[in-house]
């Protein structure tokens, strides 16, 4: 089937009418198994993912409860917790060990399994071969391994939460030397390698992944996708996979040199250490900053690898819903690439305070301040977006609109964060927090439940319960907002990150009222994402049905397959395209689908 | 019991919303879903100003909260912080006004062009001169930030001024180690291996004469008035950070690789606590990189005092070398060694007597 779109290009159109028949007249017998477990159809790799990124969210998120727990009562004890987690939670108050192990889980999930797997392996799988005309990925095949090598990942990872010296604890980045001494920390013994093992299984799927949405959108397109006449979900999409293929590689070299020195007396990372109770360690000459170098080389693409799917997403359901084209489509396009290319020249900006050369922080000022050029373009154009259309509020049009309002928020303390001089003081304290979780996390699940609840009926063939959805999006937001908002405040008094406990400390201990307010509204939030699945699962089974073929009145070819499209998504030969993807109300008309050929009255723009 | 009565409450209250849901979809079934919808888009068109509102509000008191709580109530303790604050107000000036612009566009678009039967939307798929408008106004309100920036960052990652005094810190899991290069103003040599925590605790090299009037100890460290300070950070096992909140200062403590940090301390701690009305007031030093399950009461303290004090307070401290040898002190064999402790605590009074004396 990848030969469909090279049968286009020669024009020889003649040939695949019994092509495509073939694909849906005989189509190879599928069982249980084929069908739903080692699927090759891209739509049922997409919900894989979404599926098991949510159990991940629930998990990471009840995580961040249960941590949550104990900052905002660090008095109490809660007999039920030592009913969970047994020695974690002795007494029923969350042991340091434990507490840094679900901080350190929490941020490893959430951020690869969750805002990676989960958003651009849901929506790169079901989107591509959808809007750019394809019957399946470049290779079913490796998309497929792709899945399951995240699912072997999600294995390895849940089984080190049940190991005896407990998952490993020493936070999400895994900096050495504590990440590689298990003499440092408990976490960093077999919980780590066994983080480490997880990690590498996900940067093969990641891998697998990648390469498969780059060839699908370059090589698979249908007849008339040009390039630009793609929707920003694919371009978003694109860049994305873009990014994942060039910085994940660095990322499992930082492993593997952390793997040797863990397990085979290499001194990569080590020197000069002495430990309490084992002594002067023989290590010498390493250095524990090159582990930085080669993580955050990953580890900020990382952050657009997370942010460039909701925006791809956010631009497409924002156009739709106004009733108007995504103003500036090449800006926008434009302002991805730039975002790509800034990706990977800004790392450093995570290392100013590790005793970085001053010239070589200072580049890292100017490039990253610079990314808040394309963000402040993609900002003002999703406004003028919304400026004199006519807008829908379906539950996914509120995410989106959402996802402009949190990006403003957190893309703004970039520029305080990026800004070295005043990253000094600001660096890892509770201002970097808010600053990430409102423009990375919250602002990325904004961006992927607007996904979810637009593509939902083009997923399942029915709708989401909208009274669910507008509670949903209402109390998240404010929510979101009530937690983060306020930690800006702590970061401001210098509260560092990651303390179990701040009551000893003069300096912190002023908000233990605040954070008591925050931990209650984390609950509360969390329990509102518990009645999102629970619309999910319900309305798969039993949603509202679909009943028009483009029940949002959209332009793209995703919305042109069947109600509910089998394996190779159209029946009879692919759609060809005439136009780009957001002619809304152009010439009066409501829309105008990127099927329909140009007619000879048609305005230019 | 109560939890399973709170468990039974979120139960009930997921069930309500439940039926309304599921009520609300069949009456929107039954009375056309076009209508619903619309009337669905008003409500939450409504939702949005609402929100804006609120949310504006709350941003305000949110600041009525906990500004007083925050440092920037505070005077930076520093000379150099003082210019980490005023960076901070510029950028926020600057971050602050786009952030109300923007946020009210949003949520008043979203209000203002809501879905009506009236109105024909206006196609505007680009625009090069608002495009070309809203890169370059970014563009120069970040070069400005950064030009202040850059001019802060080299001032504080340069070379610290000729008289600066230099302490040097080490940080262990956990908790920070502080040796003051004593009379000859140099620093011993010391190698990691002759670590012992007994005897030894930065691995001190003894052969090295140097090393000999070096004063080591753990808990407080001393500085002056006025006077810069260039710090010297080591780390002993894993990465740690001298956190200085007060100081507007930070920087990581790597083993192998030693860094450096200079300020100048403008109030003495005694003045801090009349200047924040907290008689507990310190400076403390705080881990900020992650370093174990003990990170979190990685504590050191600052005691900034003015210099007849610092000089005082000095005389008394026993170089480490002559606490480990004691037949090797040149003071002759009289004062117990537990006095470093004791004088510590009272260099206060010390320095009143130096006082006097003038």
């Amino acid at each position: 089937m990848s030969n469909e779109a090279v049968v286009h290009a020669h024009g020889a159109v003649t040939t695949h009418e019994g092509h495509g028949d073939h694909h849906h007249e005989h189509h190879h017998h599928e069982t249980f198994i084929t069908k739903y477990v080692f699927s090759q159809d891209h739509k049922m790799i997409a919900k894989q993912f979404l599926i098991t990124g949510m159990v991940w969210a629930v998990l990471g998120g009840l995580m961040s409860v249960l941590f949550r727990l104990q900052l905002g009562y660090p008095d109490a004890t809660f007999p039920w917790l030592e009913d969970i987690l047994g020695k974690w939670a002795k007494g029923g108050r969350i042991t340091p060990e434990a507490y840094y192990a679900l901080v350190t889980t929490h941020g490893t999930v959430l951020v690869f399994f969750v805002l990676t797997a989960g958003l651009s392996g849901t929506f790169a799988n079901f989107l591509i071969p959808l809007q750019v005309g394809a019957r399946d990925m470049a290779s079913p095949f490796m998309n497929m391994l792709s899945y399951w090598f995240f699912f072997a990942a999600s294995i390895v990872m849940l089984s080190s939460m049940f190991v005896e010296t407990g998952p490993f604890s020493g936070g999400w980045t895994a900096y050495p030397p504590l990440s590689a001494l298990g003499d440092a920390s408990p976490g960093s013994k077999i919980g780590m390698d066994m983080w480490l093992i997880s990690m590498a299984l996900f940067v093969v799927s990641s891998l697998l992944g990648g390469l498969n949405y780059i060839a699908t959108v370059l090589n698979m397109r249908t007849k008339g996708m040009s390039m630009t006449r793609m929707p920003l979900t694919i371009w978003a999409l694109f860049f994305t996979a873009v990014l994942g293929v060039l910085s994940f590689p660095v990322l499992f070299s930082g492993f593997i040199l952390l793997i040797f020195d863990r397990n085979f007396g290499t001194s990569f990372y080590l020197s000069d250490i002495f430990i309490n109770g084992v002594g002067a360690l023989p290590n010498e000459g390493g250095s524990a900053i090159l582990y930085q170098h080669l993580f955050w080389f990953l580890g900020h693409p990382e952050v657009y690898i997370i942010l460039l799917p909701a925006m791809g997403m956010v631009s497409e359901i924002l156009s739709v819903n106004s009733r108007k084209p995504i103003f500036g489509y090449m800006a926008m396009i434009g302002s991805l690439f730039a975002i790509a290319i800034l990706a990977f020249l800004v790392w450093a900006h995570h290392m100013f305070v590790t005793g970085l050369n001053p010239f070589l922080g200072s580049i890292f000022v100017l490039l990253t301040l610079l990314i808040a050029v394309p963000s402040a373009i993609k900002v003002f154009n999703w406004l003028t977006t919304l400026w004199r259309g006519n807008i829908r509020f379906t539950p996914g049009m509120m995410f989106a609109i959402g996802f402009v309002s949190l990006f403003i928020s957190g893309g703004l303390t970039g520029i305080w964060l990026g800004n070295s001089a005043l990253d000094i003081h600001l660096h890892d304290t509770y201002f970097v927090i808010a600053h990430f979780h409102i423009v990375m996390g919250v602002a990325s699940m904004f961006g992927m439940f607007a996904g979810i609840y637009h593509w939902f009926p083009k997923m399942y063939g029915r709708y989401l319960n909208n009274t669910m959805g507008y509670i949903h999006f209402w109390v998240t937001i404010a929510g979101a907002y009530l937690i983060f908002w306020p930690m800006h405040y702590e970061g401001l008094a210098g509260m560092p990150r990651r303390y179990y406990d701040y009551s000893i400390w003069e300096s912190f201990k002023q908000f233990a009222e605040l954070n008591r307010f925050i931990s209650t509204v984390a609950m509360i939030v969390f329990a509102v994402q518990l009645l999102f699945l629970f619309n999910f699962f319900y309305s798969i089974f039993k949603g509202r049905k679909v009943t028009t073929l483009n029940p949002w009145g959209a332009t793209t070819l995703e919305w042109t397959t069947p109600i509910k499209p089998g394996h190779g998504n159209w029946v009879g030969e692919i759609p060809e395209v005439h136009r780009w993807a957001y002619d809304y109300g152009k010439d009066g008309k409501e829309f105008i689908a990127q099927t329909t050929p140009v007619g000879a009255d048609e305005s230019h723009h | 019991m109560t939890m399973f009565l709170t468990t039974a409450v979120i139960v009930l209250i997921f069930v309500v919303i439940f039926q309304i849901a599921k009520a609300s979809e069949y009456v929107s079934v039954l009375k056309g879903e076009e209508v619903s919808r619309k009337q669905n888009n008003k409500i939450n068109g409504f939702l949005m100003i609402g929100f804006l509102v609120l949310g504006l509000i709350g941003v305000w008191y949110c600041n009525e909260l906990y500004y007083g709580k925050t440092l920037l109530v505070q005077d930076a303790a520093s000379v150099e912080g003082a210019r980490v604050d005023s960076m901070l107000w510029v950028t926020l000036a600057v971050t602050g006004i786009v952030f109300i612009i923007t946020q009210i566009i949003l949520f008043w678009f979203a209000y203002k062009y809501q879905e009506s039967d009236t109105r024909k939307v206006f196609f505007f798929p680009h625009n090069n001169k608002l495009e070309i408008i809203w890169t370059v106004i970014p563009a120069i309100a970040l070069t400005v930030l950064v030009v202040i920036g850059l001019r802060n960052w080299f001032l504080f990652t340069g070379e610290a001024p000729q008289n600066a005094m230099v302490v040097e810190v080490t940080g262990k899991q956990f908790g920070w180690i502080y040796r003051y290069p004593g009379k000859d103003g140099s620093f011993g040599k010391k190698y990691y291996k002759n670590i012992d925590n007994a005897s030894n605790s930065l691995g001190l090299i003894w052969e090295d004469e140097l090393a000999h009037d070096d004063v080591v100890m753990e808990q407080t460290m001393y500085l002056v008035k006025g006077k810069p300070v260039k710090l010297i950070i080591g780390s002993r096992d894993v990465i740690h950070d001298v956190g200085l909140s007060h100081f507007r200062m930070k920087m990581d403590a790597v083993p192998g690789i030693p860094t450096t940090l200079w300020f100048t301390p403008k109030y003495t701690t005694k003045e801090m606590k009349e200047m924040t009305n907290n008689p507990d007031f310190q400076y403390e030093i705080s881990c900020d990189q992650m370093c174990g399950n003990g990170h979190y009461s990685m504590k050191g303290v600052i005691e900034v005092v003015e210099q007849e004090e610092y000089d005082a307070w000095m005389v008394k401290q026993k170089p480490y070398y002559v606490q480990q040898f004691p037949d090797k002190d040149p003071a002759a064999p009289k004062p117990a060694t537990d006095s470093v402790k004791t004088a510590s605590a009272k260099p206060v009074e010390a320095a009143k007597k130096a006082v006097a004396k003038l």
